[in-house]
């Protein structure tokens, strides 16, 4: 039963951050229709910024305050230069799809150049205990329940995680931007009759999924420890499948999916052993299963479309 | 001159150099234009899918693999002839291709992009638990002289180039026959709209499944091709499948997207820019793939319709396909529409 609950646990951090991601990929699709493939590329030069920032003297909370702000800006200027142009409705996926798959490439490529081809240590943003040959130190115990006990990196990525989506759920439905992005998103041709300038809310819409993977790359660095190359990969297939699950236009759906792929894949390494080391199967499974049996996923709204 | 004179002394003189190349290159050469040749197969199979049919796939170099290992596997340990695996492995890669198919009918665009990627993923992991090569690893080495040439008269590397040549040319043709026949302008019109296609009487889920068995059942001939070029089926490194899932995508795209020559001038520039960017500059090969992704958007402004889309314009516009009349000739210039070579156009 102990264990039960600690793959649990392990489940709900893991979630935390592919939910994170999931909710940059929603945010995305919500503002272009667009499901950027190389999301998890940029918030791995974004997590590298981070490891940037440490290097040089600055606290990892400020790190992480800095790397998101410059990659919201990164995500704007991305939107406007590199996607604007190759985008426009009726207008085939194919190209915009290249041009992704040239960013997943080249960003990936000049975290290398510019930062490390290595793993680095990263820092942890929360308490930890450290032991000599370790530079990053394992995370503290935040408290015992019975003879379990929850790690600080399980409770600091899960109220990261609910932070982030108060955030977007104050940013949305509370203010004057999250309304003209809300509307921009579900008619952007209304929107701009009403005196929205949609352009300004399309690199918004990016600039805010920038600053997202910004986040979530740099905690799922910290948990892990380090930030390497190939850091991302992994999660943005996990982070695509649970934003599958829950419907790509449905933040909760996104956060929901999230949790249910990670606490799946942490059971399958659990108790599956037919399935060690090809785990992966499980988020492939559960988006074709999303898929066949409900296209739209759980929480998603079915599009009609007119011939 | 007309359109046609133009086209068959092209094809004559693009013939002669393919065929002539094998004796005026050196061995590492050839091997490279081989590579470009089952490349081309791999991209020409994808073109049938993504340029023809619609469905976008990032998951091909799956495909290729399944083919590459049912070749390896069967050269190696059960000891068949080189040459008979590749309808194996064609029909072994079909199978799969039905079977991510099928669920493939659900979904349409980037959301099948993301599906077909899961595939491009999975593949290696899967191939690293279940497929055991010397030493444990994923990765089936076939002996040399499996691919010995088979005719005294040639050398191992021009052998080997020239059967992945004909098996190359034999599947262009095939191709470029399949979009003009029935068949062909059923996929199309799938690919232009779904809906219409399915009320003039077109079976949309047949046509759409068997295009994917088609394209996978190329991608799977590409990948036994490649066992003999590279004398190996490698699943070792988690990336490959994906990376050469991209690729194919890029050869179709920088080629031209539903054309029938764009594939193979895709893929002749993909391994010649490989093949430099690899080792531009020394102890930086981390470049190599920033150059690449740089390259893949610029050529997508440049030229959105890629080489052959480009030329064909071009092409159009030299030899308008009806000599236009004298009276309207300063006017009005070729017509646009009848010159398009590329059904590419749609409607919004």
């Amino acid at each position: 039963m102990d264990l039960f609950i600690r793959y649990i646990l392990i489940g709900i951090g893991n979630g935390a951050v592919y939910a994170a991601l999931a909710l940059a990929l929603v945010l995305i699709y919500r503002t272009t229709g667009l499901l950027n493939l190389a999301q998890g590329e940029m918030a791995l030069f974004s997590a590298y910024l981070s490891w940037w920032f440490t290097t040089h003297g600055v606290p990892i909370g400020l790190a992480i305050a800095f790397s998101i702000l410059l990659s919201m800006i990164g995500g704007a200027v991305i939107e406007r230069v590199l996607i604007r142009p190759v985008t426009a409705p009726g207008k085939s996926h194919l190209n915009v799809l290249i041009v992704m798959l040239g960013m997943f490439l080249a960003i990936n490529a000049i975290s290398q150049l510019l930062f490390s081809t290595d793993a680095e240590p990263m820092p942890k943003p929360w308490p930890s205990v450290s032991s000599p040959g370790d530079p990053v130190g394992r995370s503290a115990r935040l408290l015992d329940i019975g003879n379990t006990s929850i790690s600080w990196a399980v409770g600091a990525l899960a109220l990261t995680l609910i932070g982030l989506c108060l955030f977007l759920y104050l940013l949305l439905q509370k203010t004057k931007l999250g309304l003209a992005l809300r509307a921009v998103a579900s008619n952007p041709a209304s929107a701009r009759m009403v005196g929205i300038n949609t352009s300004a809310m399309l690199m918004v819409g990016w600039a805010l999924a920038a600053g997202i993977g910004a986040l979530a790359g740099s905690m799922v660095a910290a948990d892990r420890g380090s930030v390497s190359p190939g850091l991302m990969t992994v999660v943005l297939v996990y982070a695509f499948a649970a934003a599958a699950l829950g419907g790509f236009d449905s933040p909760v759906g996104a956060v929901v999916g999230g949790m249910i792929v990670a606490i799946a894949e942490s059971l399958t390494i659990g108790y599956v052993d037919a399935l060690s080391t090809i785990e992966l199967v499980v988020p492939f499974a559960l988006i074709l299963l999303v898929l066949l049996v409900r296209p739209t996923g759980l929480f998603g709204r079915r599009v009609v479309e007119r011939v | 001159m007309n359109r046609t004179t133009v086209r068959v002394v092209v094809g004559v003189l693009v013939a002669i150099a393919v065929l002539y190349a094998p004796y005026y290159f050196e061995p590492v050469w050839n091997r490279e234009l081989s590579r470009a040749a089952y490349f081309a197969i791999a991209a020409m199979g994808l073109n049938l899918l993504t340029g023809f049919n619609g469905q976008i796939s990032i998951g091909h170099g799956a495909f290729f693999g399944v083919g590459a290992f049912t070749s390896a596997i069967l050269v190696d340990t059960h000891g068949w002839s080189f040459e008979a695996t590749i309808p194996a492995a064609a029909v072994l890669a079909a199978v799969v291709g039905v079977l991510v198919g099928i669920p493939a009918l659900r979904v349409k665009g980037l959301h099948l992009a993301l599906v077909t990627l899961g595939l491009a993923v999975l593949f290696p992991r899967v191939g690293q638990k279940y497929i055991d090569g010397a030493g444990g690893v994923a990765l089936v080495r076939p002996k040399r002289r499996e691919f010995d040439s088979l005719l005294s008269f040639l050398a191992d590397d021009q052998w080997q180039y020239l059967e992945t040549v004909l098996i190359a040319a034999l599947l262009f043709l095939l191709a470029w026959n399949l979009v003009r026949s029935r068949v062909g302008r059923a996929m199309i019109a799938v690919r232009d709209q779904e809906v219409a296609a399915s009320t003039v009487g077109i079976n949309v889920a047949r046509v759409k499944v068997g295009t994917f068995a088609l394209s996978a059942a190329y991608a799977g001939i590409a990948g036994a091709l490649s066992v003999m070029i590279d004398r190996a089926a490698d699943a070792t490194n988690p990336l490959l499948a994906f990376r050469n899932s991209i690729e194919f995508l890029v050869a179709v795209v920088i080629g031209g997207t539903a054309t029938i020559t764009g594939p193979a001038v895709g893929a002749l520039i993909l391994v010649l820019l490989r093949r430099h960017t690899d080792g531009l500059i020394e102890g930086k090969e981390v470049l190599s793939p920033a150059i690449f992704g740089a390259a893949l958007i610029t050529m997508i402004y440049v030229l959105p319709e890629g080489i052959v889309g480009g030329l064909g314009k071009l092409f159009g516009r030299l030899f308008p396909a009806r000599a236009a009349v004298p009276a309207t000739a300063g006017a009005a210039g070729p017509d646009p529409s009848t010159t398009t070579t590329t059904p590419t156009e749609e409607e919004p």
